[in-house]
């Protein structure tokens, strides 16, 4: 069961790669590196319990603490752009 | 299981690389890199090895990405297309190079081979005498800063130096801090983002110091400490203005606590110098396991120091230069 | 069964049960990024599915969880994602609004000019 779960979690990040790289415009690339964070703060939290090691959540919590900070990061610069041109 | 996934995995990183390799608009650059630096963490995460996974996650996640975008701030988005010509004499001396490297390879012991040397002498040694030598439940901090303490004193000196060569690099006008009756810089005026990095901000200042000192015992330890404090800043500085964080943490402030991270390192090697023994030979301040804690504790907050003031420093300049 | 396998059953197939949806839920909003038609409708089905797939997720692995101690970590992940998701996904609309992406809505009505018309 956990198997299929990491399945499914791997098979979203890959179909949002997709998205990343053919998204007409970088906010559909934005969106998907958003998606592809969260799935891999969930990725890691199962792995963790799939392998029996539980220290992988502190991972999991600090990357979705820090996940945050990039997407904010690029909101600001894309807004700084608009009012720039 | 594990096979399709560590090949699934690495397939994607592929697929990443490549289109960093041949997109243009650097913004875009920068997002697949972050892309990169997630499954990188996962890899990690399948080799099992937390502490490489931990430190990717706390420098890639966050303080990278936005580095780099402050970076295109100063840069322009767009990549110049180069003449279609690629350099002759520049693929080939690459090629040779490569070609070089994976000829030295060959010579290595193939990759978990149990019999090859540092299997069989250097990694039980770690792992049966730390307990009684070093006293910390947790080998990989063992090792980082008690039985290989130069290097990662190399890495802290390399991380300052780093920071040495932007303020050289990008030095000229700095920010004032903010005097009465200035206008404020821009901020985000979005209600929604200064509530939850009001929430956001406290917890990861909690965070940096749970990291730290657990770093003995979970993986984690001062570089991660630094950079999600680092973090932590930033995101202060994106959300609330960076003339707040240069009012809040002076630059110059700054600069003399990363020296004194890098001094705190080398100062404890000194110290046991003067007591008589080796340098950064923690017996000097005390018997087994008991110095080595001291000694470790020390350097830890050494790194600590260096580490978080120098990615506040670099995002300083960076956005700072960018609003002349 | 005694009480104790009885509790144990359920929680593994709560537990289960909770991951089954998270991980569906997370399959269902990366499919509907690909498939639908412009960037609102995918920031719609991306900002949803990404919080219920985490919700799921997390609070499944809390209940299969041996101790305490790993289940409140995995709380206190799950607390911070349902915080800073929907914010990223708010931030993200509003940027795209603010630099001129307009939804595309059927020909009668105008495209909003303020956010929030």
């Amino acid at each position: 069961m956990l198997f299929a779960a990491v399945a499914a979690l791997f098979a979203t990040l890959a179909l949002a790669l997709i998205r990343a790289v053919a998204g007409p415009t970088v906010f559909d690339r934005v969106l998907a590196l958003n998606l592809i964070g969260t799935k891999t703060i969930l990725l890691i939290a199962v792995l963790g319990f799939a392998t029996d090691r539980f220290d992988f959540i502190d991972i999991a919590l600090v990357y979705a603490v820090l996940n945050l900070i990039g997407t904010v990061a690029v909101m600001r610069y894309l807004i700084g752009e608009k009012e720039r041109a | 299981m594990e096979d399709f996934l560590m090949i699934g995995l690495l397939l994607v990183l592929c697929a990443t690389g490549i289109a960093i390799a041949f997109m243009r608009d650097l913004l875009v650059v920068a997002m697949l890199s972050g892309i990169f630096s997630f499954v990188c963490c996962a890899v990690f995460v399948l080799f099992d090895a937390p502490d490489v996974a931990f430190t990717e996650a706390c420098v890639g996640a966050g303080v990278s990405t936005v580095l780099t975008i402050a970076a295109i701030r100063l840069t322009g988005r767009r990549e110049k297309r180069e003449g279609r010509r690629a350099s002759v004499l520049g693929l080939t001396l690459a090629c040779i190079c490569g070609l070089a490297l994976i000829y030295g390879t060959l010579e290595l012991p193939r990759f978990g081979d149990p019999r090859a040397p540092s299997q069989t002498h250097v990694a039980p040694h770690y792992i049966d005498r730390t307990a009684e030598e070093v006293g910390v439940p947790n080998i990989v901090t063992a090792v980082l800063g008690s039985y290989r303490g130069y290097d990662t004193m190399g890495e802290t000196v390399v991380v300052f130096t780093a920071a040495l060569g932007v303020l050289i690099l990008l030095g000229g006008a700095q920010s004032r801090p903010l005097r009465r009756g200035d206008a404020p810089a821009r901020k985000d005026q979005d209600v929604v983002l200064r509530g939850i990095a009001a929430l956001f901000i406290p917890m990861t200042l909690f965070l940096a110091p749970y990291v730290q000192f657990h770093g003995a015992y979970s993986p984690g330890g001062g570089f991660q400490a630094g950079a999600i404090l680092g973090g932590a800043m930033i995101l202060y500085a994106l959300v609330f203005g960076i003339d707040r964080l240069n009012q809040l943490v002076p630059e110059r402030v700054l600069r003399v606590i990363a020296a004194l991270g890098v001094l705190t390192y080398g100062g404890t090697g000194v110290v046991t110098v003067l007591l008589g023994h080796r340098f950064l030979d923690y017996d000097a301040l005390g018997a087994r396991p008991a110095g080595q804690q001291i000694g470790l504790t020390a350097i830890e907050l050494g790194v600590f120091m260096t580490v978080a003031c120098v990615m506040i420093i670099l995002y300083q300049r960076f956005a700072s230069r960018g609003d002349q | 069964m005694s009480a104790i396998e009885i509790f144990d059953l359920a929680r593994t197939a709560l537990g289960y049960g909770l991951l089954a949806i998270g991980s569906l839920a997370a399959l269902i909003g990366a499919i509907g990024l690909l498939r639908l038609p412009e960037f609102y409708t995918r920031a719609h089905a991306a900002g949803i599915t990404d919080t219920l797939g985490a919700l799921g997720v997390l609070l499944g692995l809390a209940v299969l969880s041996p101790d305490l101690l790993t289940a409140l970590k995995l709380i206190v992940v799950l607390v911070v994602a349902l915080f800073a998701s929907p914010t990223s996904c708010h931030a993200l609309a509003r940027a795209a609004f603010r630099s001129g992406v307009r939804p595309a809505l059927d020909g009668n009505r105008p495209p909003p000019t303020v956010p929030g018309e």
